[in-house]
C-alpha cells in the first residue's frame, strides 16, 4: 500500500502504540483487499455492545484507556451504535445486572477515548446526516446501507475494532464502496407493487436481500415513482443489509447515484427480476404465526424516529397493553428526550408499553431476556428483526404497526 | 494428494498447521457457532454439532453482521477458536476481525477450496504467501 508521510509516521509508532496498532490492522485489511492507499474519513461509528465485545473486548478497551490521553484520544468525531443495556430501564425488563455492569465498563472505557456515546443506529436521522461523496467509517449494516444508498456517502461495513482503528487514525483503507467502480449496479429488480406500511418496505428489503450473492452485489430497484420517506428507506435498507449482507443499493429516479437506469449500469442493464404483490404476500407468509399466541411486541431494529414514536403513541393512546404481553419500544437517547418533551413517552407508558433508549433489542442479550421474561412469541413491524431474532430462540411474526399495537392490546396476534 | 500446494490471495495472520474441517457452506461467528462450547450450533449448517476447536475451517463465504469482527479475538482469548479460516470469499468484517485478532485467514483460491481439501487432512497454512499445503 502507498502510505503518506503522516501514515508512515503513525505506522512507525510516532503517535504512540495505540495508533500504531490501529494502523497495522488497517494496513493488513488494506493489503487483503488490494487497497492502493488510505482515504481520510470524517466520522466513525462503532458497534460495540457487550454481547459482541465480550469480557475480552471490554478488557482490551480498558487497557487502551491506560495510555496517555494524547495517544488514546480519537482523531475524528466518533459515535456509537446501540449498547447492550438501557441503564435507566434495565430493571423493568429483568435484564441481568451482570450484563449491565459489563456495559457500564464498556461505556466508561469508550468515553476515556473521547468517543461520544450516541448509542444509536439512526445517527443519519438524529446526529449528523452524511453528505454525498463524504467518506466515512460506519459500523452498523443499516447505517452503512442508508449512508451509501440514500445519501451517496461512502463507507464499507466497519466492524467494531475496525471502526475504532479509523477513529484513531482518521482514515480507512480505500477498497470496496469507497471506489467508484464498486458502486455500479450489478443486478436489477422491478417492483410492480409499491410497499405500503414500514413492514412492507422492510419486506422489499428482505426479498431483494435474499437474492444477493455477495457483499459486492449492488441491486438496482426500479418502479418506485415517488420518493419514499426516510423511515421507509430506513426499513428497506436495514432489512436488505440484514438478509443480504448488502451495503449499497440504488433506486432509479430516487437515490442520488441513480438518476436513470443507463447511468447506474456499465453497459446494457441485466434483465429485471420482477417483484409483484405476490412476492410481498409470500414474504409475509414466511413470518405468519401458527396460532395467535403472543408474548412480546417489539418496535425496534432500527430504533424509532420521532415520527414513528408519534405514530405508535397515537395508536396506543387511551389503550391498555394486555397484562400477559410486553410491549417494548426502542429509540435513541436524543429521540427519547424529544418524546418525553412532546408527551409521547407518557402516552405510551400510560398504555403499559416500555420505552427504551440507547438499545435495539437484538443487541441486548435477547436470548437471556427471553428466558428471564418467558418471551418466545414475538411480533414486530421490523423485517430486519424477524430475520435476526429466530436465532435467539424467538418465533417472530411480521405485521403492520397498527396490527402490532392491536395485538399487544388484545394479548393475541391480530393481523 | 500429499504435498499439493493451493494458491490463494495473500491473507492475514501467522503461519499455522492443523486438521481440516470442510463443508460447502458459509460462515458467521455470530449466527453459526456456540462460541462457549466451540461447536457449530445453527441446525441448518452442514457442520451442525461438530467441534471446530483446533481445526482449520474450510468454508465457502463469510456472511452475517458486523459483530463477528470482535468475536475471533474473544474466542482466541479463551483458547476456543479454530486454528485458521480458509474461505472462497471473505467479506470486510471477517478480514477486519482477523486483522484485529491476528487470526490466520486466506481466501480467493485458484479453485473452490471446499472441493480441493477434505475433512481430516492435515494442512499447513501460510497467510503471508497466500498458500495452503496439504501435508497428508
Amino acid at each position: 500500500m502507498r502510505l503518506t508521510e503522516h501514515e508512515q509516521h503513525i505506522l512507525a509508532g510516532g503517535l504512540g502504540p495505540v495508533r500504531q496498532k490501529a494502523m497495522q490492522q488497517q494496513v493488513a485489511v488494506g493489503e487483503f483487499f488490494d487497497a492502493e492507499d488510505m482515504v481520510e474519513v470524517r466520522q466513525a461509528h462503532i458497534m460495540a455492545d457487550t454481547e459482541s465485545l465480550g469480557e475480552a473486548g471490554v478488557a482490551w478497551l480498558e487497557e487502551l484507556g491506560k495510555h496517555p490521553e494524547k495517544d488514546r484520544r480519537v482523531a475524528i468525531p466518533t459515535i456509537t451504535d446501540p449498547r447492550g443495556a438501557d441503564f435507566k430501564s434495565y430493571d423493568r425488563i429483568n435484564h441481568d445486572a451482570a450484563y449491565v455492569a459489563l456495559e457500564r465498563r464498556a461505556s466508561d472505557a469508550f468515553q476515556a477515548l473521547g468517543v461520544l456515546m450516541t448509542d444509536t443506529c439512526i445517527n443519519y436521522q438524529t446526529i449528523m446526516p452524511p453528505v454525498m461523496g463524504e467518506h466515512l467509517a460506519m459500523g452498523d449494516t443499516g447505517v452503512v446501507i442508508y449512508c451509501n444508498s440514500v445519501l451517496g456517502a461512502r463507507t464499507n461495513y466497519e466492524g467494531g475494532p475496525s471502526a475504532l482503528a479509523a477513529a484513531l487514525t482518521g482514515r480507512t483503507p480505500r477498497y470496496g464502496f469507497h471506489l467508484d467502480q464498486n458502486r455500479r449496479g450489478k443486478s436489477r429488480f422491478r417492483v410492480t407493487h409499491r410497499p405500503e406500511g414500514l413492514e412492507e418496505w422492510g419486506a422489499l428489503g428482505g426479498i431483494v436481500g435474499r437474492c444477493m450473492g455477495s457483499y459486492y452485489e449492488v441491486p438496482v430497484i426500479e418502479g418506485i415513482d415517488a420518493a419514499p420517506s426516510s423511515d421507509e428507506m430506513k426499513h428497506l435498507g436495514a432489512a436488505m443489509a440484514s438478509f443480504g449482507s448488502t451495503a449499497l443499493f440504488h433506486m432509479v429516479g430516487v437515490t442520488p447515484e441513480a438518476p436513470d437506469l443507463q447511468s447506474v449500469f456499465d453497459g446494457t442493464p441485466p434483465d429485471p427480476v420482477e417483484i409483484s404483490e405476490k412476492a410481498f404476500a409470500d414474504f409475509m407468509a414466511d413470518y405468519a404465526p401458527p396460532d395467535d399466541g403472543l408474548d412480546v411486541v417489539v418496535f425496534a431494529a432500527p430504533q424509532l424516529s420521532v415520527l414513528e414514536l408519534e405514530q405508535v403513541a397515537s395508536l396506543l393512546k387511551g389503550r391498555k397493553v394486555a397484562d400477559d404481553v410486553a410491549c417494548l419500544i426502542a429509540t435513541s437517547p436524543e429521540n427519547k428526550a424529544a418524546a418525553d418533551r412532546f408527551g409521547l413517552t407518557r402516552t405510551m407508558e400510560d398504555a403499559g408499553a416500555v420505552v427504551l433508549e440507547g438499545v435495539c433489542f437484538y443487541q441486548m442479550h435477547a436470548r437471556e431476556l427471553g428466558e428471564a421474561n418467558g418471551w418466545s412469541r414475538l411480533m414486530t413491524n421490523s423485517a430486519k428483526l424477524t430475520n435476526i431474532i429466530g436465532g435467539y430462540g424467538y418465533r417472530p411474526v411480521l405485521g403492520s404497526m397498527a396490527a402490532c399495537v392491536e395485538s399487544a392490546c388484545r394479548g393475541r396476534v391480530v393481523r | 494428494m500429499s504435498g499439493l500446494v493451493i494458491k490463494g490471495h495473500p491473507g492475514i495472520g501467522d503461519a499455522v498447521e492443523g486438521e481440516a474441517l470442510v463443508a460447502h457452506d458459509n460462515f458467521s461467528a455470530r449466527y453459526d457457532l456456540d462460541r462457549i462450547k466451540g461447536v457449530f450450533s445453527r441446525p441448518a449448517h452442514k457442520l451442525y454439532g461438530q467441534s471446530y476447536l483446533g481445526k482449520v475451517l474450510v468454508l465457502n463465504i463469510a456472511k452475517g453482521g458486523v459483530a463477528t469482527a470482535w468475536m475471533l479475538n474473544e474466542m482466541k482469548s479463551r483458547d476456543m477458536a479454530p486454528v485458521a479460516l480458509l474461505l472462497n470469499y471473505a467479506n470486510p468484517i471477517i478480514a477486519q476481525g482477523a486483522a484485529f485478532a491476528r487470526f490466520p485467514l486466506i481466501d480467493r483460491f485458484d479453485r473452490d477450496i471446499t472441493e480441493l481439501v477434505r475433512t481430516g487432512q492435515r494442512l499447513a497454512v501460510d497467510p503471508k504467501a497466500g498458500e495452503v499445503t496439504v501435508l497428508g
